[in-house]
């Protein structure tokens, strides 16, 4: 390996570890206040749907990106309204939404896109360019590395620094952790945590609305049926890899893009395993790794997926 | 209620206060009220109504009728907050806190004082502030859940006194606090009492009320039965007035015969959850007929043995022989179906399925008796037919077969556990700590149980922390200390020897009584 395709290792591993990043900011943020959502597979999906759709219908990655927003924010309303105030169970609803979400996107897709002419002028919408930051891209391995991204990676690094300021140094964190832990605690102080959950939950589902749109119009610029492949369960896997927290979900989040590099690094350099083998990479380092984890017991909100009821 | 001097004689007066839950009339017209200053004790056993008429003051139910008076004028409390915003704070039995946060962030979790950016520097002052007033050594960096219990409670006071609250009320305060930290505890209190602090300490020990209050408010079933000075009033006719009948809680065993050996230890060693020695080298053998009662401070191996007896803790070393038979090491199973009873000393946690109802909970462990079944199916008829009898022979309140056992109080919990054990017939019962938290009448129901049992000949191992327990039931005492038996004594044995060797202090030989 030469210090080219070192540094293309590093900046495509970043670049894999932004939309987990995105996801599971989300999701560090709604568990931490008491809900667990699986959907987040189906939602990233949707909103990589709806991102290409907004930026291939009406021409520009930012109405993709917005659009990708509203949709996730409604979906994820689905599951709020249900979960909180309904107190449904959130693995099933979640379960629900992944199986609306998968049928949804595909059908959509096929409805807007195929015999309407919207290919003629080819597959690609417009997505998301690599923005250089100027003298710091040039820093060598660094500069590609960490400065030569589109601005969805830059704004995922920044959230994680103003999410751990949230949740570390703001009254709101202390109010999201304890609607998290200890709901009940929270009601007698008079925080009304079916707010707070509401909010973190919204807040998530602008997330995934991200991570999805840069599945479809930054890393990639068109959209395929099923084209999450799993990265929101791995989002999930990365929240319980970083403890719940900010800075632990970006370096976890890291290490699954730099899996995911590694299996593109593979590809590339033609070495003679099976490609099916090496696509598995990412997969199993996320069972690996949330075992590894796994073994010593801090960490889950003691009251993830308990609905919370006033007595 | 003003005297002329325009001084509020009453910070609070509730005034006919009637609340019910459907069927259950929880508080009939109940008048109550505090003075400034003092410490009033709402004295009552579980399921009085102490607790439905506290949460009616702190706004965490509405009352059906009456009304509530603070420092003479009559308010709606219709929530918490509105509680707090008239002074009045609450320490509620189970920890309002958050185990992952530290103790400045709970104290100022939802207070709008804390601000967006929290400058905890300037907070954990203010808690140190309020720590120095009140004799309090709280650390304010440290994280709930590394505190012991007492502590964490200074915090939940810490957390009233922050929001200003000039009227404490104390919701059974005591029952997770050891003998110091209860001592500790009222030194606090009476600090804050002296500062103006008005508390009401809702309790079903008479010993705290006697010992700590001015005055008590005795309830039962719903109603207050008589407001008493302390000093008026003495533990016999508190009892008299909480349970509504005499209670007797003397020695009343009659001696007999041991019979043969049903349960024996020999030298057997057990570590505790961090891997230490908690059971060190200890042989004992527990007859037909007999209460043997190990009596020792808690922690020290107590029960862990009694873990390792009923099958739930691995025994290291030594053997273990029950109706005659090796079962060292054997499954609780095993020891069941020999005849093993086992009142365990967590009704929560080991006693009870909490989300089962009570006939299920009634039948777990005989779920696989032929008497239950009708071919591969549960035979639910059976099972309330059984579930009824027991409820009825135990007088577990209210006779529902069909409530989950979270929604029973402490001391039917208990009964559903005894009911359970005792019909099984057994001929060896392992109670740990079987009347921890009860109140008064349903330890005198558990403790009747129990030399019942003995009277039909059964072996009975007693752990217990409460050395009265142990002096009332037991035939022999055999003393703990630190893992090993320090000493086996007779029930007659003056109590400050049984307490030297409670210390670890060995006065002299003591003589068997086997």
């Amino acid at each position: 390996m030469d210090a080219l395709q070192i540094t293309n290792f590093l900046a495509s591993s970043v670049r894999m570890a932004a939309p987990l990043l995105l996801a599971s900011l989300g999701l560090v943020i709604s568990e931490r206040a008491g809900l667990i959502n699986i959907g987040v597979e189906g939602i990233m999906l949707m909103s990589a749907f709806a991102a290409y759709a907004g930026s291939k219908i009406a021409g520009g990655y930012w109405y993709g990106l917005m659009v990708a927003m509203l949709v996730s924010i409604v979906i994820i309303s689905i599951f709020a309204i249900t979960t909180i105030k309904y107190k449904a169970q959130q693995v099933i609803i979640g379960a629900a939404l992944n199986m609306f979400c998968a049928g949804l996107s595909s059908f959509l897709y096929r409805l807007l896109f195929y015999n309407t002419g919207r290919f003629d002028d080819g597959i690609a919408a417009a997505s998301f360019p690599r923005v250089a930051i100027p003298g710091l891209s040039q820093i060598p391995i660094l500069g590609p590395t960490l400065f030569n991204h589109n601005v969805l990676v830059y704004f995922s690094y920044i959230m994680v620094i103003v999410l751990w300021v949230v949740m570390n140094k703001t009254s709101v964190g202390l109010k999201i952790i304890a609607a998290g832990e200890h709901p009940k605690a929270a009601d007698s102080l008079g925080i009304n945590v079916l707010k707070v959950r509401y909010l973190a939950t919204i807040f998530s589902g602008i997330m995934m609305g991200m991570a999805g749109a840069y599945l479809s119009i930054a890393q990639a610029s068109s959209f395929g049926e099923d084209m999450t492949a799993g990265r929101g369960f791995i989002a999930m896997a990365v929240v319980i890899l970083g403890k719940w927290s900010p800075i632990g979900s970006m370096l976890g989040a890291l290490f699954f893009g730099a899996a995911t590099a590694l299996q593109l690094l593979f590809q590339i350099t033609g070495i003679e395993i099976p490609r099916n083998i090496i696509m598995m990479i990412p997969y199993i380092a996320t069972v690996v790794a949330v075992l590894a984890v796994s073994q010593n017991k801090v960490g889950a909100p003691r009251a993830l997926g308990v609905p919370y009821e006033k007595s | 209620m003003i005297d002329r001097g325009g001084i509020v004689l009453n910070v609070i007066e509730l005034n006919n206060i009637c609340k019910a839950f459907g069927d259950n009339h929880a508080n009939q017209n109940v008048c109550f009220n505090l003075k400034k200053g003092e410490i009033h004790a709402l004295l009552g056993e579980n399921g009085a109504g102490k607790s439905t008429l506290m949460n009616v003051l702190y706004g965490l139910y509405s009352c059906d009728s009456g009304d509530i008076v603070i420092n003479g004028d009559v308010v709606e409390v219709e929530n918490p907050r509105k509680a707090i915003e008239h002074g009045v704070g609450m320490v509620h039995q189970h920890f309002m806190l958050v185990p992952q946060l530290t103790v400045t962030q709970n104290i100022f979790l939802g207070m709008k004082e804390a601000g967006l950016f929290l400058k905890m520097n300037e907070l954990e002052a203010k808690v140190n502030h309020l720590n120095e007033s009140f004799g309090f050594n709280v650390d304010p960096h440290a994280v709930i859940w590394q505190l012991p219990v007492g502590v964490q409670q200074k915090v939940e006071i810490l957390k009233a006194l922050m929001r200003e609250a000039r009227i404490l009320i104390l919701d059974e305060p005591t029952a997770v606090l050891t003998p110091n930290e209860v001592e500790e505890l009222f030194k606090s209190i009476q600090k804050l009492t002296e500062s103006g602090y008005s508390i009401i300490l809702i309790t079903h020990k008479m010993e705290e009320v006697l010992d700590y209050c001015d005055r008590v408010t005795v309830m039962r079933e719903g109603k207050v039965v008589s407001t008493m000075l302390v000093s008026e009033t003495n533990h016999d006719i508190l009892a008299k007035a909480m349970v509504g009948r005499d209670v007797c809680l003397d020695r009343i065993i009659e001696p007999q015969d041991r019979g043969e050996v049903l349960l024996k230890l020999e030298n057997i060693t057990v570590k505790n959850d961090k891997c230490l020695v908690a059971v060190n080298n200890v042989s004992l053998d527990v007859g037909r007929g007999e209460i043997l009662g190990i009596a020792g401070v808690d922690g020290n191996g107590q029960l862990e043995l009694g873990e390792a007896v009923v099958g739930l803790r691995k025994i290291e070393n030594g053997k273990m022989f029950l109706m005659g038979q090796d079962t060292t090491n054997a499954v609780p199973r095993v020891m069941m179906d020999l005849g093993m009873a086992h009142i365990p000393d967590d009704r929560h946690k080991k006693g009870l399925v909490l989300d089962f109802t009570v006939k299920e909970n009634l039948i777990l462990g005989s779920q696989r008796d032929a008497k239950y079944h009708q071919g591969l199916m549960m035979n639910y008829n059976k099972v309330e037919q059984e579930a009824k009898k027991m409820v009825e022979e135990f007088d577990v309140r209210p006779r529902d077969i069909e409530l989950t056992g979270g929604m029973l109080s402490g001391g039917n919990q208990q009964k559903v556990i005894l009911a359970r054990e005792v019909s099984r017939n057994p001929e060896v019962m392992i109670a740990l700590q079987p009347t921890r938290g009860l109140d008064i009448g349903a330890i005198e129901f558990v403790r009747g149980k129990l030399i019942e049992e003995r009277k039909n000949n059964k072996a009975i191992l007693l752990v217990s922390t409460d050395l009265d327990e142990i002096l009332t039931l037991s035939d022999r005492i055999a003393i703990m200390y630190k893992g090993e038996i320090i000493g086996m004594v007779s029930p007659d044995t003056p109590v400050e020897e049984i307490g030297l060797l409670m210390g670890g202090v060995k006065k002299r030989t003591s003589k068997g009584v086997a």
